[in-house]
């Protein structure tokens, strides 16, 4: 049985970071359709353990996130599982939107003129919540980019799929290790759009059902079980 | 895309061979153009570059895809830094296309990957916090080991989002060339990798070159 912990609809343009337990998840509502929320993870007792978005991919074969992957730490072990996923195609390889490109895309804006709803890009949103943290530039990987889906074709050439965005997709992370979440709800960098979308999050943190034998993410490929039992040992203090 | 080079390996002021299973590091000042030679083929080099000169910048993998578009790596990438400048560009490549997705092998990637009993093999990142380790002196740590490419690797993403470790399309000779566009710290482990069919299960030398 879940329980809902705690609601908060996050605004557009906005960063934000907490420690979540193993045994909980976080259940994500791109409320409007077209929002985007860079995340990254670090294991608290350790912060140079991190999100490793090349371990994520090639451990399961997979270029997109959706339900069944795992997001793996560097140290071969589970953040999370993502155990709902109604969008299907997750990214996590185009980085953020920085400084330069958010004044190129969007133009000039400044706090005096917008006042809280002044955005940050999401380069500097990430900066900001690591420097609460005692990290910085060098701590700062790959992300995940929720609700962006991003495609490629044979020449590996990318391309932005805005038709995937949808009103009420969800995806929720089941924590399986006790992890520090540093998110932001900037724009996708290579999304189209000429004006800043300004698309909130519903952040919901839920009580998460232990993890069956049957669980869906944890046979969903081979390479999760033993990154499962990774997990086990480092409980252990392996 | 294949366009060869115009450099003559004699007149190279730096040659190294770089057995599998070991690491080269060293600067290599702007202007200056590194080639890195598959000597016997289907070899990985699994490179990172930072700027020399303050070691917090370097090699984007994010940067360097999103900004050409194109998740694959040839003539004419240049290869961005996490402050989305231009470090490098590949100015020759008789390979085709390189792989910036499967990052690098470690030991604890190989215990999912493989097997939990795969732990004590060697592997890219140890090269890696090895040399950091015995070179203090670029002032590099785990810190800054992170999205690498793997000169030689082909890593094709399919239409259903799929990635897929194809064989490779190196061969022995086949090289990659690039300039530097400011001076850069060099960091390759050559790969000693012994689970992966792509090098046929035989990690074998590369050679590095540099021209002034
Ligand atoms: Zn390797």
């Amino acid at each position: 049985m879940t329980e809902l912990l705690y609601d908060y609809t996050m605004p557009s343009g906005a960063h934000w970071s907490f420690r979540l337990r193993r045994g909980t998840a976080l259940r994500l509502t791109d409320l409007e359709g077209g929002a985007n929320v860079g995340m990254l993870f670090y294991n608290p007792e350790e912060k140079l353990e991190r999100y490793n978005a090349p371990d994520t991919l090639k451990g399961q074969h997979t270029f997109k996130l959706t339900r069944g992957n795992c997001l793996y730490s560097d140290m071969g072990r589970v953040f999370a599982s993502i155990v709902d996923d109604s969008f299907g195609w997750h990214d996590t390889v185009c980085g953020n939107l920085d400084d330069a490109r958010l004044l190129e895309k969007y133009g000039e804006h400044n706090y005096q003129q917008y006042r809280n709803d002044w955005t940050l890009s999401g380069h500097a949103s990430f900066l900001t919540e690591l420097a609460k943290y005692g990290l910085g530039e060098r701590d700062l990987a790959a992300n995940l980019n929720l609700f962006s889906k991003v495609v490629t074709d044979d020449n590996g050439q990318l391309r932005f799929d805005a038709g995937a965005a949808r009103a009420g997709a969800q995806i929720t992370l089941r924590f399986e290790m006790d992890t520090l979440v540093v998110m932001h709800t900037c724009p996708h960098p290579l999304n189209p759009a000429s004006d800043y979308p300004r698309k909130p999050v519903r952040v919901e943190m839920l009580t998460a059902a232990p993890v069956a034998k049957d669980d869906y993410c944890l046979n969903f490929r081979p390479e999760n079980a033993r990154a499962f039992e990774n997990n086990r040992l480092y409980h252990l203090g392996l | 895309m294949i366009r060869e080079s115009q450099l003559n390996p004699a007149d190279a002021h730096f040659r190294d061979t770089v057995p599998a299973g070991d690491y080269f590091l060293k600067v290599l000042k702007e202007g200056e153009t590194l080639r890195i030679l598959d000597l016997e083929g289907n070899q990985a080099a699994d490179t990172l570059f930072f700027n020399a000169k303050d070691t917090a910048e370097r090699y984007s993998a994010m940067d360097t895809i999103r900004e050409q578009g194109n998740v694959f790596l040839t003539a004419g990438t240049v290869l961005r830094s996490n402050r989305n400048r231009p470090m490098l560009e590949i100015t020759a490549d008789t390979c085709g296309r390189h792989d910036t997705l499967g990052g690098a092998c470690a030991t604890e990637s190989n215990t999912v990957r493989y097997a939990l009993e795969k732990r004590c093999m060697h592997a890219c990142r140890d090269s890696w916090m090895r040399a950091v380790n015995e070179h203090e002196e670029y002032g590099l740590s785990k810190r800054d080991i992170t999205h690498n490419i793997n000169f030689f690797m082909n890593v094709p993403v399919t239409a259903e989002g799929g990635l897929t470790f194809a064989d490779g399309i190196s061969a022995p000779g086949k090289y990659v060339e690039m300039k530097a566009l400011m001076d850069i710290t060099v960091l390759i482990s050559n790969c000693p990798q012994l689970n992966n069919p792509c090098n046929g299960y035989n990690p074998t030398p590369i050679e590095v070159l540099i021209w002034h």
